[in-house]
């Protein structure tokens, strides 16, 4: 019920297109939007926070990714990664 | 020559005559023999000694032990000479006897000795005869090896006691003792050096070659796993995980990095780049054009559009360069019009320009009356529909034609050849079709230059039909469909099959273009040639079925019964009219199901059963209308327009809002194609600006103008742009940034009235604009570069404006209401 809110309150916010939430392994959890989008999304940004992930880890094995941001012409990816699962949001921002 | 006892001889003539040997004559070759005294040789030696013949046998002769010797005449030259010797007896003997005796064998054997003869004799044992020495014991004994010396022995002994005695032995080095042993050294010899001054040394170059070998792992990669769907959790493990513990720690912990990113993003964008900002609004560089809408190309026909104006002007949707034009009667808006006073010399066509030839056009479509609109079906742009004069509306169907539409180019050959004009007769037959068989469109004749001619394959039944003439027609959206009780539902098949068409006669109709499927096929089909008409072979049977039997689907009148005012709606405007004109990509619609076969869509389309089909409750089916308003059957002219709910039941319709602000009959009405609510209305002197929803009135309108206004459209490109026509052949451009009380250009076009103003909406050609005028000319012009491409802000500053003049009325009619 709880997660349920969190999820409700950040999909209200101004501007959110989509929610997904992929476990550790990339498969999608929770999405809002359909099947094959929401897999396609899952696959490609689970390997980039891999990526990420061990970039950071190579130069400093102390540090840690904590959030992604891809800014791109028509919107804005947010990945918020965790022990187990992966939090992603896309945002179309202000304009 | 091999044998010892003869000796040739050279016989001189002198030699032959001393001892009567003369060839020839004493000597012939069967008596060869002569015998020579032994003396008289030695005698004739003696005395010619050197140069006797014999001298070389001296020593034979001499040593010869008898008596006799003979000499025989070789008369062959056998033994290299003309005699020869012969130096034994016994070989005389065998020489002179055997001749005697075998006379035959003689002459073949002559060249072997008497040896040979001796073969041929019956076989003797040989004698014993004694030995004759020759002189060979002479030599073996000097050959041979005897003692010469005697030899002499000696005899040595030692005593016996010396032997076997025992002995030691020792080493000695034998360089101990002086003079052991002998050594000769090497020195260098003065006497003898040589130095070397050069020396060849022979080298070979050899490469080296070295055997070396190393195995290494080859990695490559190679597939250990393929996977080809991707991993899906199932529902019962997604609900599990859903309510792990795990999720909610991931979600406390989460959470606020992401709200605080999304919040960032609200706040502000911070990667606007002020600087480009900056540039873009001063982009129309280069001051003004000088002209706004350049000419591009102009069209008019002689034979078909002389004395005609043209009422439409559509566009092909989808290959370029082609355009339709719909031609008319010249008469003025506030003339009724009348049937009977059409002209009927003429017959009434739509033509197809293309840009690659201005002179001839591309194709024809023949029509049973004149059209007053028309629009290509944006899900086939094969199938046109028309609203005629009469009030009747017609369908075509040009997918034979297609083809050459898209190859149209200036060469006269290619255009194929016009059947028998069959129509003239049947001008006024509007009740009863009788189709003449023509021959086939599809023969190629030879070269005149008529388009093609396409007759109708459609047109809606008199009596359903509108009275009076259809002024505005409209294929409905792609995705929704109507049944007859006026609900809307989704449209399966993504194929156009809806119409409405609007005419004074206060209706609205709205037409359906069924499937095909009748019941019984062969026999019904058979039976309605037979008992109505025979089609020409040419026209497609797309839409047979519907020939004369068509009927609109729902009707909505427009009329009050408590004032009794009956409203005639000239124009349309649906809220929901995307147009998604079909190319071969892939149109995304909002239900994206398969569309059958392209072929003939009409044809195959099965009814979908409404059971299953969802009905719409969130698209608005509220449109405006622009009508003529009578009270009593007068007709004063008022101008409203209505915004009517549609999906009230038929009796109980609701007039949201009627507004009078046109002197004159609409002329146009049109939705801007970026707001969707916002609605242009040209008539008479004025034009307004509308927002749906805004009850109070127009946003904007215009004050009256000096001419009337005919035509107008919206911009395609650019959100606050239009373009209006005027009855004095002129082109307002009006540009809502700039000024809103004036056009902020004008341009004459033609000399006549502006009849139709349409842009092009194929996007290579966002630019064009098509202008028709009353004299039935077609104008193309080029829209410059500034009136075509939007500024960077202009959707969000027009947007802006809008809302500014929205809340203005708001805040007027406040002002009145508490003023009163």
């Amino acid at each position: 019920a709880e997660v349920e809110e969190t999820l409700k309150r950040i999909q209200a916010h101004k501007g959110v297109i989509a929610t997904m939430v992929i476990n550790a392994e990339g498969i999608p959890v929770r999405t809002t939007l359909d099947n094959s989008t929401t897999v396609q999304y899952a696959g490609l940004l689970h390997q980039l926070t891999v990526k990420a992930r061990s970039t950071v880890r190579d130069i400093d094995p102390q540090n840690d990714l904590t959030f992604l941001r891809i800014r791109s012409k028509k919107h804005e990816i947010m990945i918020a990664p965790d022990k187990e699962y992966l939090l992603i949001v896309i945002q179309n921002p202000c304009e | 020559v091999g044998h010892t006892e003869i000796f040739p001889l050279v016989f001189t003539t002198k030699t032959q005559e001393i001892f009567d040997c003369r060839v020839l004559e004493d000597v012939t070759e069967e008596n060869c023999f002569k015998l020579i005294k032994k003396q008289d040789i030695i005698q004739d030696l003696k005395t010619r000694a050197a140069i006797s013949d014999f001298h070389p046998v001296k020593k034979v002769v001499l040593e010869y032990p008898g008596e006799e010797l003979l000499v025989v005449f070789d008369a062959k030259f056998q033994y290299g000479q003309n005699f020869y010797l012969v130096a034994s007896e016994e070989a005389k003997e065998n020489l002179l006897k055997p001749p005697e005796t075998t006379e035959e064998k003689e002459e073949e054997k002559e060249e072997e000795n008497g040896e040979a003869t001796l073969e041929v004799h019956p076989y003797k044992p040989p004698v014993h005869k004694p030995w004759v020495s020759l002189g060979s014991e002479k030599e073996v004994e000097e050959e041979s090896v005897k003692a010469t010396v005697a030899k002499i022995k000696y005899m040595i002994s030692r005593i016996r006691r010396k032997f076997g005695a025992p002995i030691t032995f020792t080493d000695k080095n034998a360089s101990h003792v002086k003079d052991s042993y002998v050594e000769c050294t090497s020195y260098q010899d003065k006497a003898f050096s040589i130095r070397m001054l050069e020396k060849n040394v022979g080298i070979q170059m050899v490469p080296k070659v070295r055997e070396a070998s190393t195995q290494t792992k080859w990695t490559y990669p190679k597939n250990a796993a393929t996977q080809y769907f991707p991993r899906q959790l199932s529902n019962e493990e997604k609900e599990e995980s859903l309510s792990s513990e795990k999720l909610k720690e991931f979600f406390t912990s989460v959470h606020l990095r992401m709200e605080i990113a999304l919040q960032q993003n609200e706040i502000m964008n911070a990667f606007f780049d002020d600087w480009k900002a900056l540039a873009e609004d001063e982009s129309t560089s280069g001051g003004k054009p000088d002209v706004y809408l350049k000419a591009y190309q102009s069209f008019t026909d002689l034979l078909y559009l002389k004395d005609r104006t043209i009422s439409c002007v559509c566009w092909h949707p989808t290959i370029y360069g082609i355009i339709a034009v719909s031609a008319g009667d010249q008469f003025y808006y506030e003339e009724q019009v009348n049937l009977s006073e059409k002209s009927l010399l003429q017959q009434s066509v739509i033509l197809f320009w293309s840009f690659f030839d201005p002179i001839h056009p591309q194709l024809m479509l023949e029509c049973p009356e004149d059209i007053y609109c028309f629009q290509f079906s944006p899900s086939d742009p094969n199938i046109i529909a028309g609203g005629c004069i009469n009030g009747q509306v017609v369908l075509w169907d040009i997918s034979q034609h297609e083809e050459k539409l898209q190859n149209a180019k200036t060469d006269d050959d290619a255009m194929k050849m016009t059947a028998v004009n069959t129509v003239n007769a049947s001008v006024l037959n509007v009740l009863q079709y009788n189709r003449m068989p023509g021959p086939s469109l599809m023969q190629v004749q030879d070269s005149s230059t008529e388009p093609p001619l396409v007759r109708y394959c459609a047109v809606s039944s008199i009596q359903y039909s509108h009275k009076t003439p259809v002024t505005d027609i409209y294929w409905l959206p792609d995705y929704s469909e109507d049944n007859q009780r006026g609900a809307t539902f989704e449209n399966r098949a993504g194929v156009r099959v809806q119409l409405v068409t609007c005419s004074p006669d206060s209706s609205i109709l709205f037409w359906d273009i069924p499937a095909t499927k009748v019941l019984e096929q062969p026999s019904s089909e058979k039976m309605r040639e037979e008992e109505i008409f025979d089609m020409p072979l040419d026209v497609p049977d797309t839409l047979n079925h519907l020939d004369l039997c068509w009927k609109p689907l729902i009707k909505i009148n427009l009329c009050e019964s408590d004032t009794n005012t009956e409203y005639s709606p000239v124009r349309i405007s649906l809220r929901e009219l995307h147009y998604h004109y079909k190319t071969s990509e892939k149109v995304q619609s909002l239900n994206t199901l398969e569309v059958p076969a392209k072929e003939s869509p009409y044809t195959e389309m099965s009814t979908p059963s409404s059971k299953n089909l969802k009905a719409l409750q969130n698209i608005s089916t509220s449109f405006f209308v622009g009508t003529e308003v009578s009270e009593n059957n007068r007709l004063p002219k008022k101008m409203l327009i209505q915004d009517i709910q549609k999906t009230e039941p038929l009796n109980n319709r609701k007039y949201a809002q009627k507004y009078t602000t046109h002197t004159e009959i609409i002329n146009t009405l049109q939705r801007s194609p970026f707001f969707k609510d916002i609605v242009l209305s040209i008539g008479g002197r004025n034009f307004a600006i509308w927002k749906e929803g805004v009850t109070t009135g127009p946003i904007l309108q215009s004050s009256c103008s000096a001419g009337r206004y005919t035509a107008g459209q919206w911009s395609l490109t650019r959100p606050g742009v239009f373009f209006i026509g005027r009855d004095d052949g002129n082109i307002d451009i009006w540009d809502l940034l700039k000024k809103t009380y004036e056009p902020s250009h004008f341009q004459n076009i033609s000399e006549s009235r502006i009849t139709f103003i349409s842009p092009c909406t194929a996007s290579r050609m966002l630019t064009h604009l098509a202008v028709s005028d009353d004299l039935g000319v077609l104008h193309v012009l080029e829209i410059c570069q500034t009136l075509s491409e939007a500024l960077r802000n202009e959707h969000a500053n027009i947007l802006d404006y809008f809302e500014r003049e929205v809340k203005y009325l708001k805040y007027c009619e406040k002002e009145f209401q508490e003023y009163q």
